[in-house]
């Protein structure tokens, strides 16, 4: 797509106005982009049929910036709730796509963003059937934001409840910690450094499915870290469950370069961000068979047990420190801050 | 990695916690000055594998936990003035007298959270009309950075630049809790980092003075129970030295040209420390060179003594005296979504770091 088609260098107020200047935009770019029987309608939604029960996840995306080693803001926005609809024991189908876009937004940044929105959506086997598009004035939006919701037929070998889970399940994480969120601080003003970390970001749902047709019920909860890291999502976890949740600190896949950049900073990376992970708690019977079927799996190569889920100090989530002793991993309050010393 | 896995190993560090416990035959109190330290203690679960006969104390060596109630509304005050005020992470939760750095970020102010101050001197460049000060916190391990900063900004020729300085030192401060009536401390884990910069010369007459050792120790695992063992040997011994744990870090002269720098920009100079009061000669103030880019000269500041919390027993907790769960309002009423005091809200706080990693495990 040759931006020049549009006549503009960049998105202006036109764009989101609803008249003749956003249907071009909508014409040759978006429906030229993600053409499909529901989009090609052009309708005010889209009408689709599912035989089984669905699961609904929506999510918006305003990381900044929106280019960054790995991915970009566009990716994201399908990786993370298609994800998300995975993470409910679903196979997603179908996305919502909705802009907010900032007035002087360059037009080459927003194809881009437009066609990695289609390259991923492809490659995790959904379509975009509806959407919106709006334009704010200049200094009201961070160049762009993005919401979408995912719809997804359950798979009916799915039981995905923390109803589910008992002592002596196994915790299992499908690869390194951290990626995502400092791939992202290392872009950030003041804290450049000169890494090659790269976000994670990615899509699950295959990988996902296919532990659900394997192993049905025994699977009892999928969950992935995203905000707030996988200390966040654990303690999530053990308060609702009413059991205790141990962790192991050796067992936790970590990467040099990524550990060494949180000791940098000062940051703790069970509280950082990820977008490529997944944690699962699965009856102990089918641990071993789950960790090798995920580690045959490109996206689950440094799988690894990370911890259980016990009867001792319930609600908490307690890890084993290197060197034996022991710690609570608290909730996170408010965001993580790099430390001074 | 370098370093970072072999001072985490297991074996290594049993072996360390069996000498302490063979070699130990009475309690004794050990201080350790660094909040990192005391982070690193309980965050490896170390205090609960450390015989009994050995009390860790912690040091005021968090220099958030210490830095003035007023300064803290100085720097909000500049931000509600347009000034762009840009501060290290930790610094920006802890409440002043009326809110924190953070929730007067959200009000409007150009708060920039930084890990370096010569970005800082970037973003004054950048801005020539608007003013910029960077909150220059902390003991003696940032002070050659932030002098670095003013003489960067000094060779600039910016006029826009200045520092907020609450740098504060650490021998003054060993020794006014030395002379606590109530100190009950028998040895110390020296700050590592400080050292690093500082080098550990001033503390052999302390060492000699107070009849204390002194090892100056690291932050990993088997640093901190090096230090520790090195400290019960001392004091088994009945000897009073100073001994160099993080050698791999720290030389006895540290970093000369980190000392040129700060002494360059910087003179001693007397220090309120929060929660303790006024140590004399016990911090860094700007040379009368380089007083145009001191932020208190440049914006006036009160001087008026902003009243704690009641409640709080931050001082206590900072000078050794009580640890946080012998506080009334520990995890009540005081926690980190609603802290009383600035040891709740460091990272670096002894009330944080109990909080958080030892909440429930007695």
């Amino acid at each position: 797509m040759d931006k020049t088609e549009l006549g503009f260098d960049s998105i202006n107020l036109g764009h989101g106005s609803g008249g003749l200047m956003t249907r071009d935009l909508l014409d040759k770019i978006i429906f030229k982009t993600f053409s499909n029987p529901f989009l090609d309608q052009k309708h005010d939604g889209s009408i689709v049929k599912f035989d089984r029960p669905i699961a609904i996840s929506t999510d918006s995306f305003v990381v900044s910036p929106i280019f960054f080693k790995g991915g970009n803001i566009g990716e994201l926005a399908v990786h993370g709730t298609v994800n998300d609809v995975a993470m409910c024991g679903a196979i997603p189908r179908y996305l919502s796509l909705a802009f907010i876009i900032e007035e002087g937004m360059k037009m080459e940044r927003f194809i881009t963003i437009v066609e990695s929105i289609k390259k991923a959506a492809d490659i995790s086997g959904v379509q975009i059937i509806t959407g919106d598009t709006k334009v704010v004035e200049r200094g009201k939006g961070d160049e762009i934001f993005i919401n979408t919701t995912g719809f997804g037929e359950v798979n009916p070998k799915a039981n995905i409840s923390t109803d589910n889970i008992k002592v002596g399940d196994k915790i299992i994480i499908n690869g390194y910690v951290a990626q995502h969120g400092m791939a992202i601080m290392s872009q950030r003003e003041g804290l450049e450094f000169e890494s090659t970390i790269e976000s994670d970001s990615t899509n699950l749902n295959y990988l996902v499915n296919d532990l659900i047709d394997e192993f049905g019920d025994r699977i009892h909860l999928f969950r992935d870290p995203t905000r707030g890291g996988v200390a966040s999502v654990l303690s999530e976890i053990a308060q609702d469950i009413n059991l205790g949740v141990a962790i192991h600190e050796d067992k936790i896949p970590l990467e040099k370069q990524v550990a060494a950049a949180c000791e940098i900073l000062g940051l703790d990376p069970l509280y950082v961000a990820n977008e490529g992970l997944f944690i699962t708690i699965v009856d102990p019977e089918v641990a071993d068979d789950v960790i090798e079927m995920m580690k045959n799996d490109e996206k689950g190569k440094n799988t690894a047990c990370i911890g259980e889920i016990t009867e001792e100090h319930p609600k908490k989530v307690v890890m084993k420190s290197v060197i034996g002793g022991k710690r609570i991993v608290s909730p996170m309050i408010g965001e993580q801050l790099p430390r001074i010393c | 990695m370098k370093y970072l896995t072999e001072y985490r190993n297991l074996e290594a560090t049993k072996k360390y916690l069996e000498l302490i416990d063979k070699t130990i035959t009475k309690p004794w109190n050990i201080m350790e000055i660094c909040g990192g330290q005391t982070h690193g203690l309980v965050k490896n679960g170390i205090l609960d594998l450390l015989p009994d006969k050995v009390q860790m104390i912690h040091g005021p060596g968090c220099p958030v936990c210490v830095t003035p109630l007023n300064l803290i509304d100085k720097a909000i005050e500049l931000l509600e003035n347009g000034v762009i005020v840009c501060s290290f992470g930790d610094m920006i939760r802890v409440p002043g007298s009326k809110k924190s750095l953070l929730e007067a970020k959200a009000d409007g102010g150009d708060l920039r959270i930084l890990y370096s101050p010569i970005e800082a001197v970037k973003i004054a460049k950048n801005n020539p009309d608007k003013e910029v000060v960077f909150f220059a916190v902390g003991f003696e391990t940032t002070a050659p950075a932030n002098a670095l900063s003013v003489l960067h900004a000094q060779k600039e020729g910016l006029e826009n630049y200045s520092i907020l300085v609450s740098h504060v030192l650490v021998p003054p401060a060993m020794e006014a809790i030395l002379d606590d009536e109530f100190c009950n401390i028998d040895a110390f884990l020296g700050a590592g980092h400080v050292c690093a910069i500082m080098g550990y010369k001033e503390y052999f007459p302390l060492a000699e003075k107070y009849k204390i050792p002194i090892v100056i120790t690291g932050f990993e695992p088997l640093d901190l129970v090096q230090g520790i063992y090195l400290s019960v040997k001392q004091l088994e011994d009945g000897n009073h030295k100073v001994e160099n744990q993080y050698s791999r870090a720290v030389k006895e002269e540290g970093n000369v040209a980190a000392i040129n720098v700060i002494n360059q920009v910087f003179e001693v100079g007397h220090r309120e420390w929060r929660g303790i009061g006024e140590i004399p000669n016990s911090g860094y103030v700007l040379t009368k060179e380089f007083k145009d880019f001191d932020a208190e000269s440049k914006f006036g500041i009160s001087n008026i003594k902003v009243p704690e919390n009641p409640d709080c027993i931050a001082g206590e907790i900072l000078r050794g005296i009580k640890k946080p769960r012998e506080c009334s309002q520990f995890g009540k009423v005081c926690n980190p979504s609603n802290p009383l005091g600035a040891p709740m809200v460091s990272s670096e706080g002894a009330c944080a770091a109990y909080y958080h990693f030892s909440n429930t495990l007695e």
